[in-house]
């Protein structure tokens, strides 16, 4: 269970203030996007709004494969 | 006194204060506008002749102090569609116009002598028409400068420019916004049907009015305030939308591989992170703008913002996702500062930002642009559109007569009119919205990617067709009574998601009207608008037949998901049964 993923992980609207826009990860494989929201500390001042994987709507849950891209987004919206 | 009906005939350069018919008294906004169109209006009319008539009313609480409740509805037959048209619009016009105790302004008939336009000027129980030679050719900022002159800095003011004049299909009707910049009634060509009866602009005066009265206005403060903590409580509407716009759509509709880019042609563009919401409001920070404004006084959500060039200068406002969408993925311009100079040119020319940015998309298939040349796009749009060029007239008959005139086949449009911003395909409730909204392809008349994308009201996947018609269904109903209260849209994210909002914006029509309206009273409101447009749209000659998506999409797959558009004609027929 030591294997290693590649993933691109990308952070939207206020979730960018003091982080990155676009970054690649190695990380463990049975990571979720949970994990990752833990350890980047997003959510503290804003909770999470969409979560997708590969162009998909998915839940924190989800375990991550590799190659896959994890998009995340505070609550935001338009029209 | 009483809310009256003000009347115009241009015909006989006169006008009538009626009293508000019984049927008409507990209508405001889209309702009324709707309501009196399908009354009045042959819908065998021209759409362009003597026959079609121009609804104006302020929304059911609009003039009050309660939040984001400027918007004004203008119903007519659409002469892009052929159906009936209700579009709305923020600005100073609505509150002074209920102020004012205008519960509807009708203008009917069309001048005998047309060799010139007319001025339309509005007071307590008076109408003023003169014509306006000195107007004729010009455009919209000329027009506000001189009506300003003309009065003072508060009148309410709509105007048509040289498009208008024309009676192109782009054109739209601007209003003054509270800076003084512009807001406009935006799709359908309703400037169009405004230069048919050679009206230049109409103003309402805002010096002599009254406030507006409540039956108990304890009560109603008291559910403003809880409506307006609401806005200001939720995340959209209270954080994201001041932050970034509506442009902040960008990134999460590419994301979604749902921003459609080179006329429809993929999901993705690649010019999503140089244009989205994230960019904006950088540059907008850099360069000393401001990411807040509000398109009318009392708005508390401020999505709308003030763009500023490198040098700081004003650049535009209302700079919004569907004309950055349309301009930047699907034409391709991969300049934020190109988009926003035309935005500002569309302003001044009153041009509906969507139909002529996916008609100069489409331009590009008929070998016209090339795919992302800023220059010639604006170039096109100044010197070639508001002449009547041959060319200009071309473009300035929208999307789907260039279609026709080049013998294209992939033209995104549903009645006649341009889709916006978001793809069918790839989000499918959105997709049902702009088949079987009577109004042609609108993205407001049911917001589908609340649910389909951004988890707002529920999460329905927008890869599948599963609860589509329903959700689009109960939204356009929402949206239909909604649109009546002279309530900006953006309310529904903090409606469908707090539970006290939609109490408290009844209770508050309760408070100004005396009345006893509850949740269901608003739904049939809703439906009976939905049914009443519908009607008239068969007796116009629209069948269900119209309530389709282009071919093309039901047979090419839309990357990066690989989707069609796969409802059958009996799903879609469905949307009605209610
Ligand atoms: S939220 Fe935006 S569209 Fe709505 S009233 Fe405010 S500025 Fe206008």
């Amino acid at each position: 269970m030591n294997q290693r993923i590649n993933i691109t992980l990308k952070l939207f609207a206020q979730y960018r203030e003091g982080n990155f826009k676009v970054e690649q990860r190695v990380c463990k494989s049975g990571t979720t996007p949970q994990d990752i929201i833990d350890e980047l500390g997003i959510t503290k001042h804003l909770p999470l709004g969409i979560l997708m994987v590969n162009a998909k709507h998915e839940n924190e849950k989800y375990v991550l494969q590799e190659g896959d891209t994890l998009s995340l987004f505070p609550k935001v919206g338009g029209g | 006194m009483a809310d009256m009906i003000y009347r115009v005939n241009m015909a006989t350069m006169s006008f009538k204060i009626e009293d508000v018919p019984a049927d008409w008294m507990g209508l405001g906004g889209r309702g009324l506008t709707s309501v009196i169109v399908a009354s009045e209006v042959d819908p065998e009319c021209h759409p362009l002749g003597p026959n079609n008539k121009m609804v104006f009313a302020p929304g059911l609480l609009s003039g009050t102090s309660a939040a984001n409740s400027g918007r004004n509805s203008l119903g007519a037959k659409s002469p892009l569609t052929g159906g009936i048209k209700e579009s709305n619009v923020g600005g100073t016009l609505a509150g002074i116009m209920a102020k004012l105790g205008v519960k509807a302004l009708i203008i009917e008939g069309i001048p005998e002598d047309d060799s010139t336009f007319y001025h339309i000027h509005v007071s307590k129980n008076h109408v003023k028409i003169e014509a306006v030679p000195n107007l004729v050719g010009k455009d919209n900022y000329f027009v506000l400068d001189a009506m300003e002159k003309k009065y003072n800095k508060k009148v309410a003011v709509m105007t048509i420019a040289r498009p208008g004049e024309m009676k192109m299909l782009v054109s739209n009707i601007s209003v003054r916004d509270p800076k003084g910049k512009l807001r406009s009634y935006g799709r359908g060509g309703l400037g169009a049907v405004m230069g048919s009866k050679k009206i230049k602009c109409i103003t309402i005066d805002a010096e002599n009015y009254k406030e507006v009265t409540y039956a108990n206005s304890d009560k109603f403060k008291e559910a403003s305030k809880i409506f307006t903590k609401s806005l200001k409580d939720n995340p959209i509407s209270g954080e994201g939308m001041p932050a970034f716009g509506t442009n902040v759509l960008v990134n999460i509709i590419n994301e979604a591989g749902a921003l459609p880019s080179r006329n429809f042609r993929t999901g993705n563009s690649e010019n999503a992170e140089k244009i989205c919401g994230e960019t904006m409001a950088e540059n907008i920070k850099a360069r000393n703008g401001s990411t807040t404004h509000g398109c009318h006084a009392g708005c508390v959500i401020q999505c709308s913002q003030t763009y500023n060039d490198k040098d700081g200068n004003y650049l535009t406002s209302g700079f919004e996702y569907e004309m950055i969408w349309a301009f930047g993925a699907n034409l391709g311009i991969d300049n934020l500062d190109t988009i926003a100079a035309i935005d500002a040119l569309m302003d001044d020319l009153g041009l509906d930002a969507i139909e002529m940015g996916v008609c100069l998309g489409l331009a590009v298939d008929a070998g016209i642009l090339k795919y992302g040349d800023g220059e010639e796009a604006f170039r096109l749009i100044k010197d070639e559109v508001p002449n009547g060029t041959p060319i200009g007239r071309i473009l300035g008959a929208g999307t789907g007569y260039l279609g026709k005139l080049y013998g294209l086949v992939r033209v995104p449009v549903v009645k006649n009119q341009s889709i916006p911003a978001y793809e069918p395909r790839a989000i499918k409730g959105q997709g049902v919205t702009f088949v079987t909204t009577p109004m042609g392809a609108d993205h407001t008349a049911g917001y589908a990617v609340g649910s389909n994308i951004l988890n707002v009201g529920g999460t329905v996947d927008p890869l599948k067709k599963d609860g589509q018609i329903e959700l689009s269904r109960n939204l356009q109903i929402a949206s239909a009574a909604i649109d009546s209260t002279g309530m900006c849209l953006f309310i529904a994210f903090s409606a469908i998601d707090d539970p006290v909002c939609l109490p408290a914006l009844i209770d508050m029509l309760n408070a100004r009207f005396g009345t006893t309206l509850t949740g269901d009273d608003v739904t049939n409101l809703g439906k009976m608008i939905l049914k009443t447009e519908r009607a008239f749209n068969i007796k116009a000659g629209l069948t269900s037949a119209d309530d389709r998506m282009p071919e093309f999409m039901k047979y090419e797959t839309l990357p990066p998901h690989n989707v069609t558009w796969d409802f059958t004609n009996e799903e879609i027929d469905e949307f009605w049964n209610f």
